[in-house]
């Protein structure tokens, strides 16, 4: 059905696989408004750019722009782990693209890999480590809230992502990870309040030499963390990841016809325009119309640090 | 693994693969690629565990041989024996770790206040020769022992901090007692490696910049991803481990002449991996008969001196130090678990699957050409992405990209679209000592990324291939 992660090869995205009843598609109004929709006979959606009919949805391609009863559009796009962390509901804080990317790199995790994860939060990475593991590994999170662990159980289940995350509701400080997985685990995962009360169990469950990682906002939670990693870890980095985005601007000045005689009008009020100078100066455009860039106004400060270590290998 | 979780349809190459991988992945195998770390990152040298492969530390030569059968993360020593110097395996190191343990061991408190306004740098604290040390040295004394005497021998050390002493102790270690630590190699640790050690290689891809070309991607299992990669294969190789035994990447290249993609041998992936990648020139992708951009894209750098261009790997190229070890690129001896013939990775694509890449579009774009012009190159790829399909393109340069998004945005082609710019920063975490490191990169390079989208009016489901 839905293809969030695809586990065969007809669920990937393909021009040949239109949009289906049941499918999951991300509605993207604008840049900074999207949501997640299931595509269902009869429904509608009604937003700002007016009403959509989902049977118009179906049988065409995803990335396909469609249009309201009144004449807005939206774009149908195909979910993705990223789309989802951008568009789920919150129910904690969650981690966002820059910390996921970072997390998944530094793990090593790649198809087949065994994770544990605690907590699972609003299942922001669990979306993305799980397309990580597919479609031979597995994620195992848990989450101490009954409910949350039931939301998250509840989005895993409709982006089709069953076969390849189990939730658990367990208290990993107070009673560390199930015995079932000592020895057999390739990385972990903890976002945790006091994630050095999880160090011990997690060492048991990891193999030697995988790596563990752990997500705090406060230094001194970091500070604890690392001393307690000291005993049985080794390769023990902190780091702190952040993006800084740009903006652009067209900057058009026209120029008259009368630079053949090497005399230029000087450039007249910026006006912003979506197309370039008119046809009859088609030739002269390109040199006449410049794009502008500059770091965006507003920035994330800080998420978290991420700790990452490998759990050392005895020599026996 | 727990085994019966899985549904039927999965157990297919990509498990076998994985398999096969789990083995692997854990232990060092006759013919593997390694990352060798030679005092904790002063030194990171590639390596093939070759018969004949060696490696040399200080003035000596030692064979790689001991390496081979150990778990990655172990750790060597150089060890003085009858046939020569040899690699042995080592206790893990408890430096670094044991601020605690050496006030422990000296009976001082971490607290007690010392300061070095009384030390005099002037080479007269420590009375060992170094005639002394050698005549210790070739009695057989082990590393560790000749630093002990040299703390013994030191006149100043009993007056230095605890934090002095440390650095002292791992400093002395470092020459005496060197250590060679056994990595595997990964995206993560091949990527930092060459940003560490030889950036411009690759572009100067740093790794958390990389990781997000992935994620930004959709990098994933059945991906059919389209990468254009000038970085010596740094990019084609991270996107082959991540997409595992399934799905395709294609590796592409204008003109007639691959590009190199040498780094990719460096990662141990598995022949169903490497059987995977494949390599096509963008005139077999095109869906127009005689692109007329693929003459205007015959990029000059294609045929600039000095750039590395041939087919055959150049070996001069490859990350090697003090010209040791040398990744050997006439080396066959892969993948020797299966007993099969080692697919080579970046076979030329057959017919059959450049057919199904313009039937059903490719799932993922990344462009890292740091020379190139990109927006030619955006406009040249990006039809050939199916329509919902993510892109990330890097570059070193901010203009190039703020054009290409322009254009992008104006002829309607991608929506979704931003410039970032990633951040990273390390930090020294220890006891009374916690702070950012007092290095740190500046730059790791842009990213322009989107979703490439269909901008029929039509509302018909016919694609417009010629968009």
């Amino acid at each position: 059905m839905t293809m969030m992660v695809p586990v065969d090869d007809a669920q990937k995205l393909s021009l040949k696989r239109p949009i289906a009843d049941g499918d999951t598609v991300i509605v993207y109004e604008r840049h900074d408004s999207m949501r997640a929709v299931t595509v269902s006979p009869g429904s509608d959606l009604q937003n700002r750019f007016g009403v959509f009919q989902h049977s118009d949805w179906v049988g065409k391609p995803f990335g396909s722009k469609v249009f309201s009863s009144k004449g807005g559009f939206v774009f149908l796009l195909a979910p993705t782990p990223q789309l989802w962390t951008l568009v789920l509901s919150h129910r904690t804080q969650i981690l966002y693209l820059p910390d996921i990317s970072f997390v998944v790199s530094c793990l090593e995790i790649v198809p087949g890999c065994v994770v544990l994860e605690s907590g699972t939060g609003s299942g922001s990475l669990s979306t993305s480590l799980a397309r990580a593991v597919a479609p031979s590994g597995h994620l195992f999170t848990f989450d101490f809230h009954e409910q949350r662990a039931s939301s998250a159980r509840a989005d895993f289940e409709r982006n089709g992502l069953t076969s390849l995350i189990t939730v658990t509701v367990r208290d990993i400080q107070g009673e560390g990870f199930p015995k079932e997985h000592e020895g057999s685990v390739d990385a972990v995962f903890l976002d945790l309040p006091q994630p050095w009360l999880a160090i011990p169990s997690a060492s048991r469950c990891l193999k030697p030499d995988a790596v563990l990682c752990s997500f705090s906002p406060c230094i001194e939670q970091v500070q604890r963390t690392c001393e307690t990693l000291r005993s049985s870890f080794t390769d023990i980095r902190t780091f702190e990841v952040l993006v800084r985005s740009y903006e652009i601007k067209e900057h058009c000045f026209a120029k008259s016809v009368s630079e053949e005689d090497g005399s230029p009008v000087g450039p007249p009020p910026q006006k912003r325009k979506q197309s370039t100078l008119p046809a009859n100066k088609s030739e002269k455009t390109e040199s006449n119309f410049s794009v502008m860039a500059k770091p965006c106004n507003t920035a994330r400060g800080h998420t978290g640090y991420l700790t990452f270590a490998r759990l050392t290998v005895l020599s026996n | 693994m727990e085994e019966e979780k899985l549904t039927g349809s999965e157990e297919t190459s990509a498990a076998k693969a994985n398999g096969l991988s789990e083995v692997n992945r854990a232990v060092a195998w006759d013919g593997c690629s390694v990352l060798l770390d030679i005092n904790d990152g002063d030194r990171l040298v590639f390596s093939r565990l070759s018969p004949s492969a060696s490696i040399k530390i200080g003035n000596k030569k030692c064979s790689l041989r001991p390496l081979v059968g150990c778990p990655f993360g172990s750790l060597f020593t150089v060890e003085t024996g009858p046939s020569g110097p040899h690699l042995s395996r080592s206790a893990p190191s408890s430096t670094g770790n044991c601020v605690e343990e050496i006030s422990k061991d000296e009976g001082q408190s971490v607290n007690e206040i010392r300061d070095n306004r009384s030390l005099i740098d002037n080479n007269t604290a420590q009375s060992l020769s170094s005639e002394d040390i050698e005549a210790m040295r070739s009695e057989g004394a082990t590393g560790d022992e000749i630093v002990k005497a040299l703390i013994d021998n030191s006149s100043t050390f009993e007056k230095k901090t605890v934090f002095s002493q440390e650095k002292y102790k791992l400093k002395k270690q470092k020459k005496y007692a060197p250590k060679v630590l056994l990595r595997r190699p990964s995206m993560r640790s091949i990527c930092e490696t060459y940003f560490k050690k030889h950036p411009q290689r690759t572009g100067f891809m740093r790794v958390d910049t990389l990781s997000m070309l992935l994620s930004m991607a959709n990098v994933g299992p059945y991906s059919d991803a389209l990468v254009l990669d000038k970085l010596g294969g740094l990019v084609v190789g991270s996107v082959a481990e991540r997409v595992g035994g399934t799905g395709y990447i294609c590796s592409t290249y204008f003109g007639t002449v691959p590009y190199q993609i040498d780094i990719v041998r460096m990662f141990n992936l598995s022949s169903d991996v490497c059987a995977r990648i494949l390599q096509a020139p963008f005139s077999d992708l095109s869906p127009l008969q005689n692109a007329p951009s693929e003459c205007a894209m015959s990029d000059p750098s294609d045929v600039r001196p000095g750039s590395p261009e041939t087919a055959q790997p150049d070996p001069s190229n490859e990350l090697l130090q003090d010209g040791d070890s040398l990744l050997d690129s006439r080396d066959n001896g892969d993948d020797t678990l299966t007993g099969q013939k080692p697919v080579k990775p970046g076979r030329k694509a057959p017919p059959e699957i450049v057919k199904s890449w313009k039937d059903n579009g490719f799932t993922s774009l990344i462009i890292a050409a740091p020379e190139m012009d990109v927006e030619s190159l955006i406009m040249d790829l990006l039809p050939l992405l199916a329509y919902s399909a993510p892109f990330a393109i890097y570059h070193q340069y901010l203009q190039p990209l703020a054009t290409c998004m322009h254009k992008l945005q104006a002829s309607k082609m991608a929506i979704g679209m931003q410039i970032s710019e990633p951040w990273l920063r390390e930090y020294q975490v220890l006891p009374s000592r916690t702070h950012p490191h007092m290095q740190m990169n500046a730059f790791g390079g842009y990213i322009l990324s989107g979703i490439r989208i269909s901008n029929s009016n039509t509302g018909g489901v016919i694609e417009d291939k010629a968009a």
